[in-house]
């Protein structure tokens, strides 16, 4: 299917589409701008950066609630049908997910934060910097995949998804080590595991925004399909 | 869309469902497990030299209601007129192919159709009472068919009227003139007449187009409970009607079938991309 907001008799409701469209897409690239900042003040210990991180939330939370509203009215209004109902169900689903990267970017900034006063190791968190680029490349995908309407994207995601939760796995077996070495270490561990935690919970939202993709253009509900089920239903034409 | 639970296939197909489009609870309509009404084969039909239907074939579900959509002059009233033989009065009109009810070519020579159109009764867009009383509008059916009984008219009229959702509001009034209700009264007692001689199906067009949105939400209450007992085509306009209403809906174009299916199906993801632009307002 291709992307034709533009082409409805009615003017007017191409505009309020295109409107929601974009106002989507900004609200996408704030949680974006927040999840990089987030992981940042955790490597680099910038407090102050942590600090734009937390405030950005209220913004986000605040366009969650007027896509909300216009989406609502649109539905009254419009009565939309085949794919303009799919995009606004897809958008009303997309920005809940959007809004909690954004919550978990938020308390990633408030432990960033936290770790910022203890002692730092070696590696300034190189794996969760890691961690938090792939995620970071997932959100991206899932908001490019939204602008382009390719489904294709959705795979990459969950594929990705896969290696976020091995990669929280591994990380979480790592700071087991490291608490049971060093007893005074687990305060700043804890902290950093949450981090983890939070990041693999971002991947799922992620993959959440890679099924809705499926949904807008396809018309196919595959949340709860295993991974191989959804890549397969997804590649096969 | 709740469709009634006990017409439904269910158990060992409800696996088949190929997509998850729709929660567990809610199968998607086919067709094929459907008892058919009526059959449409290789239907072509013209006025004049002018074709106004192109080699249409389509099921109509028995008890199911199916709607008929489509922009104006796409055929969709003509075929509904089809069902009850009412081309036959315009002399221009030429059919070709067959109309199938339960298994019977309605065009036959031994069908009556007079009888025929007893049972595939029809409402219209605008309410059409004769200028009688209301009670004597719901029996006039009867009287044709030679019914006088009073007792027998009586139990028939309140039955009709009540099967119509008109009852309650005309039971102390049956010898007023039909023309004293309001327009969506109307239409509730031009559908009462129609069900008054208990015919199979029920032919609706643009039977909402008059009325204003109270009246219309009765009528499409009424079409629920008539699909109980009735096989209901609906000719609309209005496709949020069509949505509302219907188990099946097909979708015409310039004389056309173009798309047939579930109505869920159709509306949230339409197979042609002509149904998609037209349901959803864009430019053909």
């Amino acid at each position: 299917m291709e992307k034709n907001f533009d082409q409805h008799i009615s003017r007017q409701f191409n505009q309020e589409l295109e409107n929601l469209r974009q106002k989507m897409m900004s609200m996408g690239g704030m949680v974006e701008e927040m999840l990089q900042n987030a992981v940042r003040a955790v490597v680099s210990g910038d407090t102050a950066l942590a600090e734009r991180v937390i405030q950005a939330d209220d913004r986000v939370n605040a366009i969650e609630k007027s896509l909300d509203e216009e989406c609502t009215l649109i539905i009254a209004r419009r009565q939309p049908t085949a794919s303009d109902l799919r995009l606004i169900f897809a958008i009303i689903k997309a920005i809940s997910d959007l809004e909690r990267i954004g919550d978990e970017a938020e308390k990633i900034a408030r432990w960033a934060i936290a770790l910022a006063d203890l002692h730092r190791p070696r590696n300034d968190y190189r794996e969760l910097e890691q961690m938090g680029v792939t995620v970071l490349g997932m959100l991206r995908k899932g908001l490019d995949g939204f602008t382009r309407m390719a489904p294709e994207t959705a795979v990459e995601i969950i594929q990705q998804d896969k290696k976020v939760d091995q990669d929280y796995e591994a990380i979480f077996r790592q700071y087991y080590s490291y608490m049971v070495e060093d007893a005074k270490s687990i305060r700043r561990i804890l902290d950093a595991l949450l981090i983890a935690k939070a990041l693999e919970r971002i991947g799922d939202h992620c993959k959440n925004l890679g099924e809705y993709i499926v949904y807008l253009v396809e018309g196919r509900d595959l949340r709860h399909e295993t991974a191989s089920e959804f890549v397969r239903q997804v590649t096969e034409e | 869309m709740e469709t009634s639970a006990s017409n439904e296939p269910r158990g060992s197909d409800a696996g088949s469902v190929s997509s998850g489009l729709f929660d567990e609870n809610r199968q998607t309509l086919d067709i094929k497990r459907e008892k058919v009404c009526i059959e449409v084969r290789d239907l072509d039909l013209y006025y004049g030299n002018d074709q106004a239907l192109k080699n249409v074939n389509l099921k109509i579900a028995h008890n199911r209601v199916t709607a008929f959509i489509g922009p104006s002059g796409c055929g969709k009233s003509t075929l509904l007129r089809c069902f009850n033989r009412m081309n036959d009065l315009i002399d221009i009109c030429r059919i070709e192919g067959e109309i199938l009810i339960d298994g019977k070519n309605i065009h036959d020579r031994d069908v009556d159709v007079a009888e025929h159109r007893r049972r595939v009764g029809m409402v219209f867009q605008k309410p059409n009472p004769f200028p009688k009383s209301i009670f004597e509008n719901v029996a006039y059916g009867l009287r044709l068919q030679g019914v006088n009984d009073k007792r027998r008219l009586a139990e028939v009229v309140e039955r009709s009227l009540r099967a119509a959702a008109l009852w309650d509001e005309v039971k102390d009034r049956l010898d007023d003139n039909a023309f004293g209700l309001s327009g969506g009264q109307q239409q509730r007692l031009v559908i009462a007449r129609a069900v008054a001689i208990e015919p199979e199906v029920i032919l609706l067009d643009e039977p909402c187009s008059a009325l204003d949105p109270i009246s219309t939400a009765k009528v499409e209450e009424l079409i629920q409970e008539l699909k109980n007992d009735y096989t209901i085509v609906i000719v609309t306009h209005n496709m949020q009607q069509a949505a509302r209403v219907s188990d099946f809906t097909a979708y015409m174009y310039m004389g056309e079938l173009i798309e047939f299916d579930d109505t869920a199906r159709l509306f949230t993801n339409p197979r042609r991309k002509a149904t998609e632009d037209y349901i959803t307002g864009r430019y053909g």
